[in-house]
């Protein structure tokens, strides 16, 4: 009698972002041309990976993709959840498993959500800013929707590399901070580059008349950090350890007010 | 009088920097950054120091101040942080278990 059940074939890739490899398995070929195309730049022939999720599809539906996110951390095992996906990750075993329907945004939140705790058991973070390197350094703009860091990242001149106009990919290192280019972009809808550089300087985002650099004070400069570090768990050791990584890096880092009016004129403040 | 204790809640995390205090709740990671008299207060709460006595000692010396008005303030503004889950009060000793203390 013949065989009844058919083998389904098993794809996976590998999307690194910040040097953290993270394997997604998947039965759908159509996803994984997507996710080829979504993270071009990002995908690694590595074979190592920190984390494997196992992607389960579902129809597409009415989720909604703008409910909170909630994150909690129970026994062991992380959990992600909004309207439009639900998924799981066990630190331990390095592994575990995500259900969506086959859209990019979705996917997108799960790797932000997923960096940021992995970045946090090492000292670093993800951060709301812009970020270039100019010089062989990296320099990042930090503010809310709206504050400037599309504009700056428009301006910036031919021999700096954009890291990203959105999310910053903050590592710390032996002998400071790393920023790293992300997928993750804002309104300019462009793919960093997939390179890193020491961080040079942390600036806080102000638009007025003229381009000019001023000093903070470091309670300034530690507010404004945790205002702009993402953050999506509910777990207090976690915010203990985020909240600890601020302070070290604005002993680190200089942090400063960039005050600019959108001309191309503020990068000769910079690098 | 009934005596009022207060402690650090183990469930935060403080820093102070340039002489300012920041607290972030473990709960919702909302950040606080206290004032003077809040300051000395966050420092003074060990749990087996009451109240009146940390106002004595601490915010009548530091502030010249009456020491039934301070103790009011101070009470209110115990209160205030206990709402927001960075202080523990009790009428009785607390034992806390060791976090949350100010560097």
């Amino acid at each position: 009698m013949p065989e009844l059940t058919t083998e389904v074939e098993r794809l996976s890739l590998v999307i690194e972002i910040g040097g953290m490899p993270v394997r997604l398995h998947t039965c759908d070929i159509g996803f994984l041309r997507m996710l080829e195309n979504r993270y071009a730049g990002f995908v690694s022939n590595s074979d190592r990976a920190e984390i494997e999720f196992d992607v389960d599809l579902t129809p597409p539906g009415t989720a909604d993709p703008d409910a909170d996110v909630r994150v909690t951390h129970r026994q062991g095992r992380w959990r992600f959840e909004r309207g439009d996906f639900q998924a799981e990750w066990e630190p331990q075993c390095r592994r575990g498993w995500i259900r969506q329907s086959a859209n990019p945004y979705s996917i997108d939140a799960v790797l932000r959500i997923t960096h940021t705790l992995m970045l946090a058991r090492q000292g670093g973070f993800l951060l709301h800013s812009a970020s270039a390197i100019r010089n062989g350094k990296a320099f990042l703009f930090a503010g809310v929707s709206g504050a400037g860091k599309t504009t700056i990242s428009r301006l910036a001149p031919r021999d700096a590399t954009l890291l990203t106009d959105e999310i910053s990919y903050v590592r710390q290192s032996s002998d400071g901070y790393s920023a790293f280019g992300t997928p993750f972009t804002g309104e300019l809808a462009k793919l960093g580059e997939n390179v890193s550089a020491p961080i040079g300087a942390l600036y806080l985002l102000a638009k007025g008349q003229e381009n000019r650099i001023d000093p903070i004070s470091p309670p300034e400069a530690a507010r404004s950090l945790l205002t702009n570090v993402l953050f999506f768990a509910e777990d207090e050791q976690l915010v203990q350890s985020i909240f600890h990584s601020a302070f070290e890096f604005v002993s680190r880092v200089p942090v400063l007010r960039l005050t600019f009016v959108p001309d191309a004129r503020v990068w000769e403040l910079i690098g | 009088m009934t005596k009022l204790y207060v402690a650090r809640s183990p469930r935060v995390a403080a820093r102070s920097l340039d002489g300012e205090m920041m607290i972030m709740s473990g709960q919702d990671s909302t950040l606080f950054t206290l004032n003077k008299t809040a300051t000395i207060l966050w420092q003074a709460a060990d749990g087996a120091t009451p109240l009146d006595q940390i106002v004595e000692q601490k915010i009548c010396r530091e502030f010249e101040v009456e020491p039934a008005v301070a103790m009011k303030d101070a009470e209110s503004l115990a209160r205030q942080l206990a709402s927001h889950g960075i202080l523990q009060l009790d009428e009785q000793p607390i034992v806390s278990l060791g976090t949350g203390e100010p560097r």
